[in-house]
């Protein structure tokens, strides 16, 4: 039924993603509601499977494209017992520091908690928080802080 | 009644008198500074030579950073040296009034230094030049190495004589030292004067370090390493160099600032998505926890009495400020101001809570009622937060970023300083990018 739900979700913002690729140009597309949907910063852990979700601004909800992400992590990560990681949350340039390191703790905690409720035990999983201190695109515009505002699952081992 | 006539009349007499001294009015932003002179310290022919100082122009170098200092102010206006009357020798022993009012000055300072068995001895003047007289004449002896602060101590001693309040040029500040671009900066730990003179490094930059702190005395100060790429809030003695992690908390520790009585650290403390406030007394090393909401708790700094904690949580929903007892009872939410706030910060004289507001974009540093009442907007800029109080509650020192182009060009963080009249506002030089600054108390008290 959730997934059945979470399935609807998806298909309704890859639709929304369609509408606004088809009438706009630029890259303005790979952004929906605030939250990024594009690739271009993204690496894999492994063929297909995502390394980064991403988040609305000040927000640490994952979004119906975001758990479709965690879920092929979750699924790799158990085809891959030997494999830990670390989740890292951050934010992007545009919130105060203190509050930003609070804030990628939050994201990263919610990523931890979908990709336990997936089966990974949370002892495979620790979490760090860099808060606005690591972007990954360092221009001052809405499409770099929308790539900022990230978690970022990375093997240990 | 003749007796009560007699007092009123001396009353008025002394009143009057008062108003013939010189003054300087900062309740509001001073448009018209007070023209000072400042004559060069005169060094004294029998003055020894001191390893690694010019002592012949000692006397000048003070006066300079004198000036500089009050030029900082935006309260005073020190004139040029080439229109002085008087030889600074012959200024200190009794100025001629007359001559100094003739070019403008409504204030002198005068001097003179012996250096003389490695010891550097101090004195100087104030010359109130309106109402003919002396207004202060105080002397020192100190280390020959010393004589910045020399020049920062006697600038704190006029400063007070002049506009009654206490004065704060003889501190420092405490930074993050940035370099590199933006996606790879190295930072360290730095300490400098006040005036950015001075400055050391604390940390090698090895791992990254953010929001350090001063204790009351300025010996320690808290901030936030990621030592092992564990975050966490460690302690420093600024003398020793001898550094230990605060408490044993299984996740990561950050936003440390110390209890006005400097025997506890207040901090945020994340575990499983959620951020508390958290003390831990250093000497007995007990761990209380203050607030336990499933929202973000952070930016905790004490009122200077102790008694109350203002900090920043969202469970409103957005980032807004709240007032607590210490205890942690009696949250109440103080701001309701269209935008999110952020960086509480209690001014020393406990009066006014300093912030960072962000709103349509635009972020802005200022200062409310700890009521939350009174809110006033002292500046506005692309991205700029993290007030911190000069120890007198006159002035706030901040940083500000820039914005940065698509491959990171551009950006730069840079110190400032503003007026909580919001006037005066001034970049800080510093020998490198700098961020999250912290000013000291008075290190003379």
């Amino acid at each position: 039924m959730n997934f059945y739900k979470s399935l609807k979700n998806t298909f309704l913002i890859l639709a929304a993603a369609l509408i606004l690729s088809a009438c706009s140009t630029g890259k303005k597309a790979d952004v929906s509601g605030d939250v990024y949907t594009g690739t271009d910063t993204v690496e894999y852990l492994a063929t297909g499977v995502k390394d980064r979700v991403f988040f609305a601004t000040n927000k640490s909800s994952l979004t119906s494209l975001s758990r479709e992400t965690l879920r092929k992590q979750a699924t790799y990560l158990r085809k891959n017992k030997n494999l830990n990681v670390v989740v890292e949350g951050h934010a992007d340039e545009r919130g105060t520091r203190e509050y930003n390191l609070a804030l990628g703790e939050r994201r990263a905690n919610a990523v931890k908690d979908y990709l336990m409720t997936y089966g990974i035990s949370g002892k495979r999983i620790s979490v760090i928080s860099y808060g606005k201190e690591k972007p990954v695109n360092t221009e001052s515009s809405p499409l770099a802080w929308s790539q900022n505002r990230r978690s970022v699952t990375v093997k240990v081992n | 009644m003749r007796k009560i006539a007699l007092i009123i009349l001396l009353k008025l007499f002394y009143i009057s008198n008062a108003y013939g001294l010189i003054e300087v009015d900062i309740t509001r932003g001073n448009l018209d500074p007070l023209p000072i002179a400042v004559s060069p310290l005169h060094v004294d022919i029998k003055s020894d030579k001191f390893e690694g100082l010019k002592v012949k122009s000692l006397g000048s170098d003070i006066s300079s950073v004198i000036e500089k200092n009050f030029k900082s102010t935006g309260l005073f206006n020190p004139l040029k040296k080439d229109a002085f009357v008087q030889k600074p020798d012959i200024a200190h022993i009794k100025p001629r009034f007359e001559d100094w009012r003739l070019i403008k000055a409504q204030a002198l300072v005068t001097g003179k230094i012996l250096v003389k068995d490695s010891k550097l001895k101090v004195e100087f003047r104030l010359w109130d030049l309106t109402a003919s007289k002396e207004m202060i004449a105080l002397a020192f002896t100190t280390t020959p190495s010393n004589w910045r602060r020399v020049a920062h101590i006697i600038s704190d001693k006029i400063y007070e004589r002049l506009t009654g309040e206490n004065g704060y040029f003889d501190t420092r500040i405490i930074y993050v030292s940035e370099e590199g671009p933006k996606d790879q900066r190295v930072k360290k730990l730095a300490i400098m004067d006040q005036d950015g003179a001075n400055t050391k490094y604390l940390t090698l930059g090895n791992e990254l370090v953010l929001t350090p702190r001063f204790n009351p005395t300025n010996q320690m100060v808290t901030y936030l390493s990621y030592f092992r790429n564990l975050p966490r809030v460690y302690l420093l003695d600024i003398e020793t160099g001898s550094q230990e992690v605060v408490g044993n908390f299984p996740g990561m520790t950050f936003a440390p600032r110390f209890s006005p009585d400097g025997k506890k650290i207040i901090m945020s403390f994340a575990q499983d998505g959620n951020s508390d406030i958290y003390t831990m007394d250093l000497e007995t090393r007990v761990v209380e926890r203050i607030t336990e909401h499933s929202a973000i708790d952070t930016s905790p700094s004490y009122s200077p009495d102790g008694k109350y904690i203002c900090f920043n949580s969202d469970r409103s929903g957005l980032q807004q400020i709240y007032v607590m007892k210490s205890d942690g009872s009696n949250v109440k939410r103080i701001t309701f101001g269209k935008g999110i706030y952020g960086t509480p910060v209690w001014s020393p004289r406990g009066d006014l809570i300093a912030f960072t507001k962000v709103r349509k974009g635009r972020f802005y540093i200022g200062v409310m009622r700890s009521d939350g009442t009174g809110e006033r907007l002292l500046t506005e800029n692309f991205y700029q937060e993290a007030p911190s109080w000069s120890p007198n509650g006159r002035v706030l020192v901040f940083y500000r970023e820039t914005k940065s182009g698509p491959k990171g060009e551009g950006f730069t963080a840079k110190l400032w300083s503003i007026d909580i009249t919001g006037y005066n506002e001034r970049k800080i030089s510093t020998e490198t990018d700098a961020s999250d600054p912290s000013w000291s108390s008075l290190l003379t008290k």
